[in-house]
């Protein structure tokens, strides 16, 4: 037996990384480092981020209410926490294409972010290679090296059904590889990575306002969400504070952003099953928060609304009358919604124990938002990681066990109504005072890093920075709800119909460039 | 559902007035687009839409012009699923290497007369990507452009007069 019980043990029982914070981050050795793969193999510890430097893998973990980084510097080897523990395989795959970091034991040989079409390999690694393979193009799929080896499924009848990457609704670009007996998917597997942009890459020397803008275009539906999570942690490594009024505000817009996207994803799952009249309209009551967002803060998606130091635009008094008006209409119109979903029998058909995620599976990968906590995964940064001004705020998390589509759509319904009651008493709570603080030039104490767990609408996002002495980000670390997600969706759609996968997919709703970067 | 149904019959229309197509479009267009193909075509088009490698916001704001305040269909623009029966491809993001060939595949798979315009200001030239080892940097890159959209996101109003000036130099 080793003498590791709990996290609090490990973390309190070596020296924490100076500069870091709010949690604390400790360096390990190799064999600690495997022993974390163990914890995390039995479920007593979550995986909520695994990401590398040049020379360093970070993983943040969790147990309870303790939360840490561990850190185990590695020259080009590191133990795979994959091997035993699933969900940090893609994640310790991507650490193998951007870094060069080589996972020892971790099962799966394919690359993941990488296509080979980059023209480098390891393009953050510290041997960053010029690769001969290059520049797309029609001809050059029949490159050897650009072929990727789905899993195999073998049997009497089956069929492939490819699709992707242009699919066919307005949506983002990914491949799924379904293998089916007739109607039945017996295996889907997902390969992404189509919409890498290298954002991690273009943080590296950017100065704090421009990786703002960066983390805000993350993934658009979530750039409140990835602003505020860059800003929280920016301000963790600078030690700064934001004025009591900026919290406010950036729950306002944070919960702004969670009802429109919930409008949007209940209307959408629900136009999968063909009924038109929910997705109408949802669709305007969700245009309807855009455009008073707009009114309120000059764009519709509050795009870089929110900054280290605080939000770059206050609420006036026009603006809060347009929300308070905004939120008696919503609760006038939505119940009469919710009853035409929970009353309307053939969508209900289409709904209830479709694409049904074990409550054991969702533990496991730590999955956030709806997708967890339809699983019975009570876990909302909001309430578990609190910070202003949740933590005085009442509001409820609201958790199902069924894990079905239907779970997902009341989950998201049960959501907004918390959204509304948090923006009344946002509104009704609203400190005055200044909306910003002026950022610090220097850092004072040379490099200093910083984490934040922030609740998007689609569960928490993570990010982890260090910034150098003039502030500027050396190395950024973004790493959405996706990442947990997207593997169980292969794993509810299978037994289901191919007609399903619509439904599934949607009331996942996961991110395909939140999890590209 | 009774209800709510009666109630779109007695209540008016959220669907607001076309603007008017974008003068600096209009222009842009003029030398770009051949007449005799726009005659042939007459006041509709067929879009399809391409993301090559945006963060999903201009995603966002080209599904709103299919809700019922924009309600796109009634200028006889109309998002469909496949580049073999589209007019138009609408392109996002500042295409990504992983995406360059399926951009190009596409484009290839759509018909003659085509036209591409190019949406939200990373598709003009990369944007903030520009200059990352994984982007292009910009839709004209990869495939000729007929015309851009700019904003990030451009919002729907401004999406819908770029789309308006498109369909109108189709008729001159």
């Amino acid at each position: 037996m080793t003498t590791m019980p709990t996290l609090l043990d490990l973390v309190t029982r070596r020296a924490r990384v100076e500069n870091h914070g709010p949690w604390p981050r400790v360096v390990v050795d190799d064999v600690t480092w495997q022993t974390a793969g163990e914890r995390l193999a039995t479920g007593q510890w979550s995986l909520l981020g695994l990401w590398a430097e040049p020379d360093t893998v970070h993983a943040a973990l969790s147990e309870a209410d303790t939360f840490a980084v561990v850190s185990l510097a590695c020259d080009g080897r590191f133990p795979s926490l994959g091997r035993a523990h699933a969900p940090a395989q893609r994640l310790e795959r991507t650490i193998r294409d951007l870094f060069g970091l080589v996972p020892d034991g971790l099962p799966d040989a394919r690359p993941w972010l990488d296509h080979g079409r980059w023209g480098v390999r390891a393009p953050l690694g510290k041997n960053r290679e010029r690769s001969s393979l290059l520049q797309g193009g029609v001809g050059a799929s029949s490159a050897r090296d650009l072929s990727y080896p789905f899993l195999p499924a073998e049997g009497e009848g089956l069929h492939q059904i490819p699709v992707g990457p242009v699919h066919a609704g307005i949506i983002e670009p990914g491949h799924f590889r379904f293998t089916a007996n007739g109607e039945t998917v017996v295996r889907l597997e997902a390969r992404l990575g189509y919409v890498h942009k290298g954002i991690e890459g273009l943080m590296a020397g950017a100065d704090l306002w421009r990786a703002t803008m960066l983390a805000g275009r993350t993934s658009g539906d979530s750039t409140v969400a990835y602003a505020l999570a860059f800003a929280r942690a920016s301000e963790a490594a600078l030690g700064i504070e934001p004025p009591p009024r900026a919290h406010w505000l950036r729950a306002l817009m944070a919960e702004l952003e969670r009802v429109a996207n919930h409008f949007g994803d209940i209307g959408a799952i629900c136009n999968d099953a063909s009924f038109a009249l929910m997705h109408t309209h949802c669709g305007m009551l969700r245009e309807q928060v855009l455009r008073a967002a707009d009114t309120c803060f000059c764009h519709r998606l509050m795009r870089d609304c929110v900054a280290p130091g605080g939000v770059t635009i206050d609420l006036d008094d026009a603006g809060y009358r347009v929300l308070t008006a905004l939120v008696g209409d919503i609760r006038k119109r939505f119940p009469a919604l919710i009853d035409l979903y929970d009353n309307t029998a053939s969508l209900q058909d289409r709904t209830v124990g479709t694409g049904r995620l074990a409550p054991a599976l969702a533990r496991e990968y730590a999955a956030g938002g709806y997708v967890g906590r339809a699983s019975g995964r009570a876990f909302d940064a909001r309430r578990n990681v609190p910070y202003t001004p949740y933590d005085e705020l009442a509001f409820d998390v609201p958790v199902l066990e069924e894990g079905d589509v239907n779970a997902r759509v009341w989950i998201r319904i049960r959501e907004v109504e918390q959204s509304l009651a948090i923006i009344d008493q946002v509104l009704e709570r609203l400190p005055v005072g200044e909306t910003s603080v002026l950022l610090p030039l220097t850092s004072g104490v040379g490099p200093c890093e910083g984490v934040a767990l922030v609740e998007g609408f689609r569960g928490d996002v993570l990010v982890w920075l260090k910034l150098d002495r003039d502030t500027s980000v050396v190395r950024c670390h973004l790493r959405d709800p996706s990442w947990f997600q997207w593997p169980l969706l292969e794993a509810v759609i299978e037994g289901n119909i191919v007609a399903d996968f619509p439904l599934c997919n949607k009331s996942f709703n996961c991110s395909y460039s939140g999890h590209d970067i | 559902m009774r209800k709510l149904l009666l109630e779109s019959l007695t209540r008016r229309p959220v669907t607001e007035p076309a603007p008017a197509a974008d003068t600096a479009a209009v222009a842009a267009l003029a030398a770009a687009l051949d007449r005799t193909a726009r005659q042939k075509l007459g006041r509709s088009l067929s879009i399809r839409e391409v993301d090559a490698g945006s963060c999903n916001a201009c995603e966002l704001e080209i599904h709103a012009l299919n809700n019922a305040f924009y309600d796109l269909e009634r200028f006889g623009l109309r998002f469909v699923a496949s580049p073999r029966h589209a007019d138009v491809l609408l392109v996002t993001g500042p295409v990504t290497k992983n995406m360059r060939e399926a951009l190009e595949r596409t484009y290839a798979a759509t018909p003659d007369p085509k036209w591409v315009v190019a949406v939200g200001n990373c598709a003009v030239d990369g944007g903030l990507f520009a200059g990352s080892y994984a982007v292009t940097g910009g839709v004209s890159q990869v495939i000729p452009v007929d015309l851009h959209i700019r904003g990030c996101p451009p919002r729907p109003i401004d999406l819908l007069k770029g789309l308006l000036a498109l369909l109108e130099q189709q008729d001159g």
